[in-house]
């Protein structure tokens, strides 16, 4: 596809920076002999023109207009280094099974960027560009972030080794519920669901993304009696216990406050939404460094740009900067959940968040090699509609440093919360143990469970009350390299 | 009460076979296994007595379970003994494993101590009612 057009930009100046409008192609924005540099940051857009417009002349503007263009040209441009400040598309490919939409390649020189920026980096890339009136969609499917530009970002504030050494647990994925009815319960009452499931056996509960202060339950009172909770539960167990306090608040000050009063009560964790934006994820990643708090991420709002195809931005993007921006835990799918996940695509962003060093791999829609450099890594964290009886499958799929959470499936437990949640820690157990001993857990999962509930009322009953519970929907937001959408099996 | 430290506190105490499965496990991965007793169980004890030192070089579980035998020969039923394995690997560098395989016939637990402080706001200490009694003398 390199070959479609060879030339390029800005060989006449002269002509180059005469009044008027030009294509971008011409203006240095297609330059398909171009190298990308080891510093330089990669994007990978899907373009979807619209009718009539030329894929390479789209991919060029979509360069243009997200580092130095505007719709003419600008004799300006010569007081400047301008052609190191033009973003350079440098490929642009076919989608796959998928007419008239393009997967365009576009490098970008490091001195575009402020370092440890997340907003300004997510300024450029998906600033302007992504309303074009040229472009029917865009999205944002993949980054390369060149180790210059990772170093210049803290990177998660405790990370999984770290998290792990604190809480003392290893070996085995981490189990959390978040309080259920999400709304409504009053602090007492919202206290007894985190004591009665953290003494069954789980070793977190957490806030829902909707949790803040509201008139049945103010921020304080939870924090007190969540911390009571926490506490009585260590004790009774002799096991380091946590609660994520949703610390998400309508201003930068308020949620100093309530990470402040939540370090004072002795919590080991607290956490933000997505939606309170880049800059305030990177402030509370400071400070959760600053004052050894485990920083865990709610992603509420990202599906209204992660989860169609052909226009916004992948997760895996999302994951990306969260990783760079600081957070410890991100909610990254369950693929056998209530919430869209395909398994490869989910399998790419679990990668990105634990993996060193993340090869490229086209059927998990990763399509950059990305070195992280020692960054630490991000827990990701499976919360949804999953329960007990689907622990081999999780295990097999996810691996075990997750955080598998557990709501329903702990709370709605016939025999009450604990025992719900010692279902699952039974359950967790038995399949590590299993699987350690090189049992096949896909195949023997539900034996290997079935043996578990026999010392184990609570599993038993677990067992027979969800049994048959699956959402086996197919996928919207998939690999464009594997042949169809994969169903959660 | 049971301490639920460790991956395998909620199944039933494992047999010498699982433990060394487990522990084979750990040196097919590469991973040196290391033997660890204390009877001061609090949860944030991060430093139990090592019971020599990790065994970066034994090539199968045997030499483990025949270290594991001699130290509880010498400490079982007035401790807890657990076994935890460290990974090196670069980005790594931390325990993989642990889990507790012995622990005294009786454990009493922990008494949660609440002081009251300013407004509303507790400050929690969590205390071994086996601490109070001098090391050695307390199970």
């Amino acid at each position: 596809m390199n070959a479609i057009d060879k030339t390029t930009s800005a060989d006449a100046p002269r002509s180059r920076y005469s009044a008027g409008v030009m294509e971008y192609r011409k203006m240095g924005y297609w330059q398909p002999d171009y190298e990308p540099k080891d510093t330089d940051v990669i994007a990978l857009f899907r373009v979807t023109p619209q009718d009539g417009v030329d894929p390479i002349e789209a991919s060029a503007a979509v360069a243009g207009e997200s580092s130095t263009a505007t719709w003419t040209v600008v004799w300006t441009d010569r007081l400047t280094a301008c052609d190191k400040y033009r973003a350079k598309c440098y490929r642009v490919d076919p989608v796959p099974n998928s007419p008239g939409s393009w997967f365009a390649y576009i490098a970008y020189d490091l001195d575009l960027f402020e370092p440890g920026s997340i907003a300004n980096l997510s300024a450029s890339i998906i600033g302007n560009v992504f309303g074009f009136k040229p472009l029917k969609a865009l999205r944002l499917e993949d980054m390369r972030l060149p180790v210059a530009y990772v170093k210049t970002f803290d990177g998660p504030a405790t990370g999984i080794v770290v998290e792990r050494e604190r809480l003392d647990k290893f070996g085995r994925p981490l189990l959390g519920a978040t309080v259920k009815p999400k709304l409504g319960l009053s602090g007492r009452n919202y206290g007894r669901v985190v004591y009665e499931a953290l003494k069954g056996g789980l070793d977190f509960t957490k806030d829902d993304e909707n949790i803040n202060s509201q008139p049945f339950m103010h921020w304080r009172d939870r924090f007190l009696y969540c911390m009571e909770a926490v506490n009585k539960a260590q004790a009774s167990t002799g096991e380091v216990k946590g609660t994520y306090l949703n610390i998400t608040a309508g201003t930068m000050e308020d949620m100093y406050e309530r990470a402040e009063f939540a370090k004072q009560l002795g919590s080991s964790i607290v956490m933000i939404d997505l939606i309170i934006g880049y800059t305030a994820i990177q402030s509370m990643a400071k400070w959760a460094r600053r004052n050894d708090m485990i920083l865990h991420l709610h992603r509420a709002g990202h599906s209204t740009y992660t989860r169609q195809k052909t226009h916004g931005v992948s997760f895996r993007v999302i994951a990306k900067w969260m990783r760079l921006a600081g957070v410890d835990h991100i909610h990254a799918g369950t693929v056998v959940g209530k919430l869209e996940g395909d398994p490869h695509t989910t399998k790419g962003y679990y990668d990105i968040c634990r993996e060193d060093y993340v090869p490229q791999n086209l059927a998990h829609g990763v399509f950059f090699d990305q070195d992280w450099a020692s960054t630490r890594k991000l827990m990701p964290v499976a919360s949804g509609g999953i329960h007990a009886g689907q622990m081999h499958q999780l295990i097999d799929l996810l691996g075990e440093d997750v955080v598998l959470q557990f709501g329903g499936g702990t709370i709605g437990h016939p025999m009450g919360i604990q025992a719900g949640a010692t279902a699952n820690r039974v359950a967790l157990e038995a399949m590590i143990l299993a699987r350690n001993e090189g049992r096949d857990i896909v195949v023997e999962g539900p034996d290997i469970l079935q043996d578990a509930a026999r010392h184990c009322l609570p599993l038993r009953q677990a067992l027979d009350t969800w049994k048959d519970v699956t959402f086996n929907y197919s996928s919207t937001d998939t690999p464009d390299f594997v042949p169809q959408a994969t169903a959660a099996e | 009460m049971r301490i639920t430290q460790g991956a395998f506190s909620f199944l039933p105490d494992l047999d010498d076979g699982q433990i060394t499965r487990q522990v084979q496990y750990c040196i097919d991965k590469g991973w040196a296994v290391n033997i660890e007793f204390t009877d001061d169980p609090h949860p944030r004890n991060t430093y139990w007595e090592m019971w020599g030192m990790p065994m970066f070089d034994v090539p199968d579980a045997a030499g483990v379970m025949f270290e594991l035998n001699a130290c509880r020969k010498a400490h079982a039923g007035r401790n807890y003994i657990r076994v935890s394995a460290f990974d090196s690997t670069h980005t790594w560098e931390s325990l993989r494993l642990s889990f507790i395989t012995d622990r005294p016939a009786d454990e009493p637990g922990f008494a949660l101590d609440r002081q009251e402080v300013d407004g509303r706001s507790i400050r929690y200490t969590t205390r071994a009612y086996a601490a109070d009694r001098p090391e050695g003398a307390r199970y």
